[in-house]
């Protein structure tokens, strides 16, 4: 929770939005912040709970070390899955240069 | 030729036993479609043709004395988030717009072994977000009970797809109430098996622990049928149950003599009266019928909504961190990787599913972690340990499926609480990992359907169905 009161604030929507990698304008951080801190109110019910003691439930159904045979399998064909990118080279993905032209 | 019976098991015996052939059965649906698809908009694409190649494969099995499946002929629609291979595949998102999978979800892989004719992909909320369908990127669909309003979501094609006979039945994902609830909006049968009873290899990933596959359907038999077909252990998922698929079919027709109901006396408000009222009616039947009925508590019940916005938008934005532009759907070009990723995703996703991806991002980052999605894992084994409780005094749980009926476009779309709140009964069942299933009992407020949803232990689908079979024979009474 921020010190002011509100769940989430501006400037933590504008973060979140580039940790997340989704370019977002001024406008639309606003639109957001109130749509969340709405949102995040109402998470505030569950602060009353005694959670002390409590284990963490993370899967319905606990399955531990699903391993399989150290076999050969037939996996995807390598062609059909290139074509489905948006950019291919040499039998490999094709991407814009990891370092920035203007770095 | 005999005219095309309407549902799933009528048209298998048909087909099988050559009353009737797979091709007349998918020109008679396909035809259906013509008629009305432009008005409902279930689908996202119709596969006239591969479905008639499909339908044809299985006349010419029949005609060769091949063995079949159990769903010969039978045409099914499929939401759009199972991947098809080599068919387009979309989540309703402009990022996956024209992807074609490289190949076949398990339980395409099932369904076509059992003989079943895939008519097409539905629409759906982008990537299974959202209570009303209105989250498409191509557009809402609408309910075949009334087209000014909703059909429920995020599975609201395939629900449109059954209930406006489009086909006999469908699949859909259920991540907090995606199959069920739709079901109740439309008025047909709907199921979300046991967490780990039906395989997601090849369903596109919302909430890892929380979705699971199931069947809608016209009758609970044929609900029950689907799922004994898509069930059953797959070694291409690590969470999948290591059980064969339950045997489900006769315990439509068992009867619930000597069954303990729970009714939950502490379950949240905002029941619109009539649904409350069939509710009541529900119980009544069940105990006409020899069923006992059993007060019991779920006190952590009322924080479920909380545990379930923290857990499935914090699993969502781990998940659908796949979607960057290199290696599938949509790139918005840029100068370096990073922008391009930026760029892509800001155009790719809609507002819920942006809204959602912040939301889990926000709950996972340093800092917040332990205040919220720490919090929320503890909250979520208090529910689970609830219904433990609850299920050492009774075999099953009735609860309404949705607290309201089905309501108009534009009404909750740009208000995500009151939307979250469309899913209040049905959310716990995905956090404890549990089977529910949702059946059409009567009507509520403006004539619309009203769903009842049966609530059973995990790996409880026998009794479940067994609650299912008599609440349908209950409901004829309750037009």
């Amino acid at each position: 929770m921020t010190q002011s009161g509100s769940p989430i604030s501006a400037s933590d929507v504008a973060k979140v939005a580039r940790l997340a990698r989704l370019d977002i304008d001024d406008a639309q951080v606003a639109h957001f912040t109130e749509q969340l801190a709405k949102v995040m109110g109402h998470f505030s019910d569950i602060d009353a709970l005694d959670l002390d003691g409590v284990g963490p439930m993370t899967q319905p159904y606990p399955l531990i070390n699903i391993m399989r045979e150290d076999v050969e399998l037939p996996c995807l064909d390598t062609d059909e899955v290139l074509a489905a990118a948006p950019a291919s080279d040499e039998r490999r993905f094709r991407v814009p240069p990891i370092i920035g032209l203007d770095d | 030729m005999s005219a095309i019976p309407s549902t799933a098991s009528e048209i298998a015996a048909a087909v099988t036993a050559k009353r009737i052939t797979a091709r007349a059965v998918i020109d008679d649906y396909l035809s259906r479609i013509d008629a009305r698809e432009s008005e409902i908009h279930a689908f996202n694409l119709v596969m006239a043709q591969d479905a008639r190649a499909q339908a044809d494969a299985i006349d010419a099995d029949i005609a060769a004395g091949r063995p079949v499946g159990p769903l010969a002929g039978v045409p099914i629609a499929i939401k759009d988030n199972m991947c098809t291979h080599g068919v387009e595949t979309t989540c309703s998102s402009k990022i996956l717009e024209g992807w074609k999978p490289p190949y076949d979800a398990t339980v395409i892989t099932r369904l076509r072994t059992a003989g079943a004719v895939i008519i097409g992909k539905t629409n759906m909320d982008e990537f299974a977000m959202g209570s009303s369908t209105e989250n498409s990127a191509f557009g809402s669909t609408r309910n075949p009970c009334d087209i000014s309003r909703v059909p429920g979501g995020s599975s609201g094609g395939s629900a449109a797809a059954v209930a406006a006979g489009f086909s006999p039945v469908s699949l859909g994902s259920d991540t907090g109430g995606s199959i069920r609830q739709p079901a109740a909006l439309c008025g047909v049968v709907g199921v979300k098996p046991t967490y780990g009873v039906v395989s997601r290899y090849g369903l596109v990933a919302y909430a890892s622990s929380l979705d699971q596959i199931g069947p809608f359907a016209t009758t609970v038999a044929d609900a029950a049928l689907l799922t004994e077909v898509i069930g059953g252990h797959d070694p291409m998922d690590s969470t999948s149950i290591p059980l064969a698929s339950p045997s489900l079919l006769p315990s439509v027709s068992q009867g619930v003599a000597g069954m303990r109901i729970g009714r939950v006396t502490d379950l949240p408000a905002g029941a619109e009266p009539e649904v409350a009222a069939r509710l009541d009616q529900a119980f009544a039947a069940l105990e006409a019928a020899g069923a006992t009925i059993v007060d019991i508590t779920l006190p952590s019940l009322s924080y479920a909504l909380t545990a379930y916005y923290l857990i499935a938008p914090a699993e969502a934005s781990s998940n659908l961190a796949r979607f960057d532009g290199v290696r599938f759907g949509l790139r918005v070009n840029a100068a370096d990787t990073n922008s391009m990723y930026g760029a892509t995703r800001a155009a790719g996703f809609g507002d819920e599913v942006k809204r959602r991806i912040m939301l889990g991002t926000y709950a996972l980052s340093a800092g917040y972690y332990d205040a919220y999605y720490g919090k929320a894992l503890k909250v979520r084994r208090l529910i689970a340990q609830d219904f433990e409780r609850a299920y050492e005094q009774v075999d099953a749980i009735l609860t309404p499926t949705s607290p309201v009926v089905a309501f108009k476009f534009g009404d909750k779309v740009d208000d995500p609480m009151s939307m979250y709140l469309c899913d209040i009964y049905t959310i716990p069942t995905n956090l404890a990992g549990h089977p529910a299933m949702s059946v059409p009992f009567g009507t509520g407020a403006h004539g619309l359907p009203v769903g009842i949803q049966v609530l059973a232990p995990a790996l409880g689908e026998q009794a479940m169905f067994r609650v299912g079979g008599a609440l349908e024979v209950a409901a004829g009474g309750a037009q």
